[in-house]
């Protein structure tokens, strides 16, 4: 076997969530990625997201495409169904899978070559659908699997291991997700998890299409001095434009929210999102306002953090194509195949 | 058939595309339908929106023979661009109409055939108002001319009107109009009716006129496929095009008013497949129908499903390649390409229908062999089966039919089971179980293209390897047992035989029926899957020489025969057809009778 089966232990106190079930049941296989890897740390904010959603590991999909941040969805959820398809496309898989069941769970893993380069076009036309999955990018600004090419997310400048400077504009999935309609965008940093589970959390329970972009440093080819998403230059950079936190439906809110500095917003799929403004003037609601503090902070070099967009007001996928809620895969086949009376009724139009 | 005779004859209309010919076309030849006459409608247009030449050739045959003759009878010349060469295909003692509505110093003409001018335009102008009319009734019009000609019954032509247009009674009048017109001008002018015309008979009944993509989207929603993701392309685009219009009827939700299906228009092709793969691994039924192009761009997904062994069924409507080719032609030229889609060692199951008729019964079949085998299943058809208006049988279907859904656990297997694991082979046959995503606890898997064993986990073991792709092999002798099998003319008495496959078969049919006459007569088989039938292999044995009968330029399937049966290849001679066009029986009867004329066979 190539690959490391995990040994499941269950500690003793160990908490369990509404279904009974511990952190360690929400567990993949053993992560083959390097040691202080920063796409670990995401896949341990995904396992604490689906366990404190109370998600049925079997109504959860996990889909990726190919590269160092696709192999993850091996590395949580084991109980959950898994498609690690082909480069770039793991947008497609997803729009099928939904087709036949939209009221299953996705989360797609991607990273920045899988989304930036090849799966640009079906990156940008899964958000065009609204398709109602949490889309997260493992963004590292490098090629990993094949030794540290840049990748379209590399800031100019930044420098490869050896040293030679990247020159090509970067691509920031952000700005292209809020200027194409997403309806929800947010960035957060595979070091912080306070920031990044509550992120994850709120964009599960989005209905639409939710894009999560972090920042994952690569500890093996671009976590050294002159690299932009290193863990250093990464904790440095970073700037949070609001403070997420998701609230499970039926909660008593505790914690006394300015209501002149905090916005809170209804999740169609359950609970909600409470923001709080650390900046006055932004406004997650309004792309216009959400673009420009993205490109003031990059161009001030800073990196904007957060839940950056939000629209709960647009119909999904499925709600647009006035497709049946109900999982198509479960429509009786009486009700698929009209029978042999209709076959003849129609084909007197053939006549 | 060089020589018309009553209800066999050929008439070519000559037009320009965007200019509304088709429906005047259509008219004549569904009236020759109406009258009990079999006939048959080829396309011949170009990969254009206005203004370009489009012909479109319909044939009358008392027989049924459905390949194009290769012969014109009357041409119907209305486009001047290509008069000269429209006259010049009529065939001796043939008819010519043109439109002589501004007299021309010189009319470019043949001694033996006889042209007759109809005024046309002129007509037209005088009676209808509008630019548009007038150009739509010069075709309504011909369609009169016609009527005269062939002494049709003009009561049938009139009905066809009416539940053509229904409520529409402006149009109604303004075609019977021109269509008086046109037959009054004909009468007082030519010495009607011409020596073959079309007489009432009875040989529709129990048919319909339909081309395949129509039934092929029926075979999809017969079947009961949910999802269909596509990229338009012709000459695919009218499958998903009717079967979006099936579905505004037939699968509309009874409570909620909301569709029992998702069509999704992909960025492309690759995302298409993508989709269906996605859908199929979900528990739909999923398709897309593409054409060659698409093929190429599908490539690494459908060694993807080949090999994480998820159902779906792929429409190959052929044009005419290499590359952009000839998008408005056909040919038989992703037979490769398709047996053997993406890199490494793949191949896959793909059914070939000969007609619209077998489209329908095909497309519903691939979605059983698509679930029972756990793989992507192709259906081969081609621009000619698939845009060209067939007669074909009234289509059946049994009520009652259950779908083989393969071998899918459900919750009570899943219970009562310790632990699931997706590829083993627990039956032998090299079809693992599958489960459905969100339906059980203990039904979860990883699907991966990567390397995987028997336990669905990755690997990168030499061992685990190997047994996941032998398995494929079994699961491929499996799939030989259950594809349609092929269809099969034998007679002791004849040492050689014809193989072929798709829409070859009615050129081959007539051929036959002609060399038969000329006392010679063959065998033949036609392939309707891979892989392989045995009975190909035994075929071949059974005669001195086979002629492999195909539309490509390469010889596609007569280098699968050789490659994927022990058949002995010195008996094959590959006969290729690869203009575009649709096979005329004429040249498969010239080059049968060339090769045994020159000694190469028996």
């Amino acid at each position: 076997m190539s690959y490391i089966k995990k040994p499941k232990i269950i500690r003793d106190n160990e908490s369990r969530n509404k279904l009974g079930m511990t952190v360690t049941d929400y567990e993949g296989v053993m992560s083959t990625l390097c040691a202080g890897c920063g796409h670990d740390s995401i896949t341990g904010a995904i396992i604490q997201t689906v366990f404190d959603l109370n998600i049925e590991p079997h109504r959860l999909i996990k889909l990726s495409g190919i590269g160092c941040s696709s192999k993850t969805p091996a590395y949580f959820a084991s109980q959950s169904h898994g498609f690690n398809s082909v480069h770039g496309r793991m947008p497609s898989v997803a729009t099928g899978a939904h087709s036949a069941n939209s009221e299953l769970f996705c989360i797609g893993v991607s990273g920045d070559g899988d989304t930036l380069s090849i799966g640009m076009g079906q990156f940008t036309h899964a958000i065009r659908r609204n398709l109602n999955m949490l889309y997260v990018i493992e963004n590292n600004g490098v090629y990993g699997l094949t030794k540290g090419q840049f990748s379209a997310s590399a800031d100019v400048g930044s420098t490869a291991k050896k040293g030679a400077a990247n020159l090509q504009i970067p691509i920031d999935p952000c700005q292209v997700a809020i200027s194409i309609g997403a309806t929800f965008v947010a960035r957060s940093f595979s070091g912080d998890k306070e920031q990044l589970v509550p992120l994850l959390k709120a964009g599960m329970m989005h209905r639409g299409f939710a894009m999560l972009d972090v920042i994952s440093p690569c500890v093996t080819f671009n976590d050294h001095e002159g690299s932009t998403k290193s863990y250093l230059s990464t904790r440095e950079t970073k700037r949070e434009a609001l403070y997420t936190d998701y609230v499970e439906p039926f909660t008593v809110i505790e914690v006394d929210y300015d209501q002149g500095s905090s916005i809170e917003v209804d999740l169609h799929e359950g609970g909600k999102v409470i923001l709080r403004k650390a900046e006055k003037e932004f406004s997650p609601l309004n792309k216009s306002d959400s673009i420009r503090m993205i490109r003031e902070s990059a161009d001030a070099g800073e990196m904007l953090t957060g839940l950056l967009y939000i629209d709960e007001n647009q119909p999904d996928f499925t709600e647009v194509e006035n497709t049946v809620r109900k999982p198509l895969n479960e429509v009786p086949f009486d009700d698929l195949c009209p029978g042999s009376k209709s076959l003849a009724a129609l084909q007197k139009n053939y006549k | 058939m060089s020589k018309p005779g009553h209800n066999n004859f050929t008439v070519k209309f000559a037009n320009v595309n965007g200019t509304g010919s088709s429906s005047a076309n259509g008219m004549f030849m569904r009236s020759i339908f109406r009258m009990g006459i079999p006939v048959v409608g080829k396309n011949y247009f170009p990969s254009n929106i206005q203004g370009l030449p489009t012909w479109y050739e319909i044939r009358v045959s008392d027989k049924g023979y459905l390949a194009p003759s290769g012969t014109v009878h009357i041409m119907i010349a209305m486009n001047a661009q290509t008069y000269a060469e429209d006259l010049a295909s009529v065939e001796p003692g043939g008819y010519l109409v043109y439109d002589s509505s501004w007299p021309r110093k010189e009319l470019m003409t043949r001694d033996d055939v006889t042209v007759l001018g109809v005024p046309l335009a002129k007509m037209c102008n005088e009676k209808f108002d509008t630019a548009r009319s007038r150009t739509l009734m010069k075709n309504t019009a011909y369609v009169g001319v016609l009527a005269a000609l062939l002494d049709m019954d003009v009561s049938v032509i009139e009905q066809l009107l009416l539940d053509t247009f229904g409520a529409k009674k402006h149009l109604i009048e303004a075609n019977k109009t021109a269509l008086d017109m046109g037959y009054d001008y004909a009468l007082e002018n030519f010495k009607c009716p011409l020596s073959f015309r079309a007489k009432s008979s009875n040989k529709t009944d129990g048919h319909i006129i339909i081309d395949g993509n129509a039934t092929a989207a029926l075979g999809c929603i017969f079947a009961g496929a949910t999802v269909g993701s596509w990229y338009p392309i012709t000459p695919s685009t009218s499958l998903m095009d009717a079967f979006s219009g099936y579905c505004q009827s037939l699968r509309k939700d009874k409570e909620t008013g909301k569709n029992n299906y998702s069509i999704i228009q992909a960025e492309d092709e690759l995302a298409a497949i993508g989709m269906a793969l996605g859908a199929g691994w979900n528990g739909a039924r999923s398709f897309t129908p593409t054409s060659g192009p698409g093929i190429s761009l599908m490539g690494e997904f459908l060694g993807f499903g080949y090999y994480s062994e998820i159902p779906t069924v792929v429409f190959d409507v052929q044009r005419t390649g290499p590359s952009t080719g000839m998008p408005t032609r056909t040919q038989q030229c992703d037979i490769m390409a398709c047996a053997y889609a993406s890199h490494g060692d793949t191949k896959h199951v793909c059914l070939y229908p000969a007609n619209p008729e077998e489209a329908f019964y095909l497309s519903t079949e691939a979605f059983n062999l698509a679930e029972q085998l756990q793989t992507p299943v192709f259906v081969l058809s081609d621009l000619d089966i698939g845009m060209n208006d067939w007669m074909i049988k009234d289509l059946e279907w049994e009520d009652g039919y259950v779908p083989n859904r393969g071998k899918v656990l459900g919750k009570e297997e899943l219970d009562n089971m310790e632990n699931f694991y997706r590829y083993l082979d627990v039956d032998g046959d090299g079809i693992p179980y599958r489960t459905i995503p969100g339906r059980h606890p203990k039904g979860a898997y990883f699907t991966r293209g990567s390397g995987h064993n028997k336990l669905g986990g990755y690997t990168e073991d030499a061992a685990e390897y190997q047994d996941v792709v032998d398995r494929l092999l079994i699961k491929w002798e499996t799939a030989k047992s259950l594809v349609p099998q092929p269809e099969v003319s034998y007679s002791k008495k004849n040492k050689m035989g014809i193989i072929s496959i798709g829409s070859c078969n009615d050129a081959i049919r007539e051929a036959r029926d002609v060399m038969k006459k000329n006392g010679q007569s063959l065998n033949y088989l036609r392939v309707k899957a891979f892989p392989f039938s045995d009975k190909i292999e035994k075929f071949i044995s059974q005669h001195e020489k086979v002629f492999v009968i195909e539309q490509n330029r390469d010889g596609q399937l007569h280098n699968m025969l050789i490659t994927e049966t022990d058949a002995d290849s010195r008996k094959l001679e590959s006969l290729r057809f690869y203009n575009g066009i649709p096979i005329f029986s004429k040249d498969i009867v010239k080059q049968i009778e060339d090769s045994i004329n020159s000694g190469k066979a028996a």
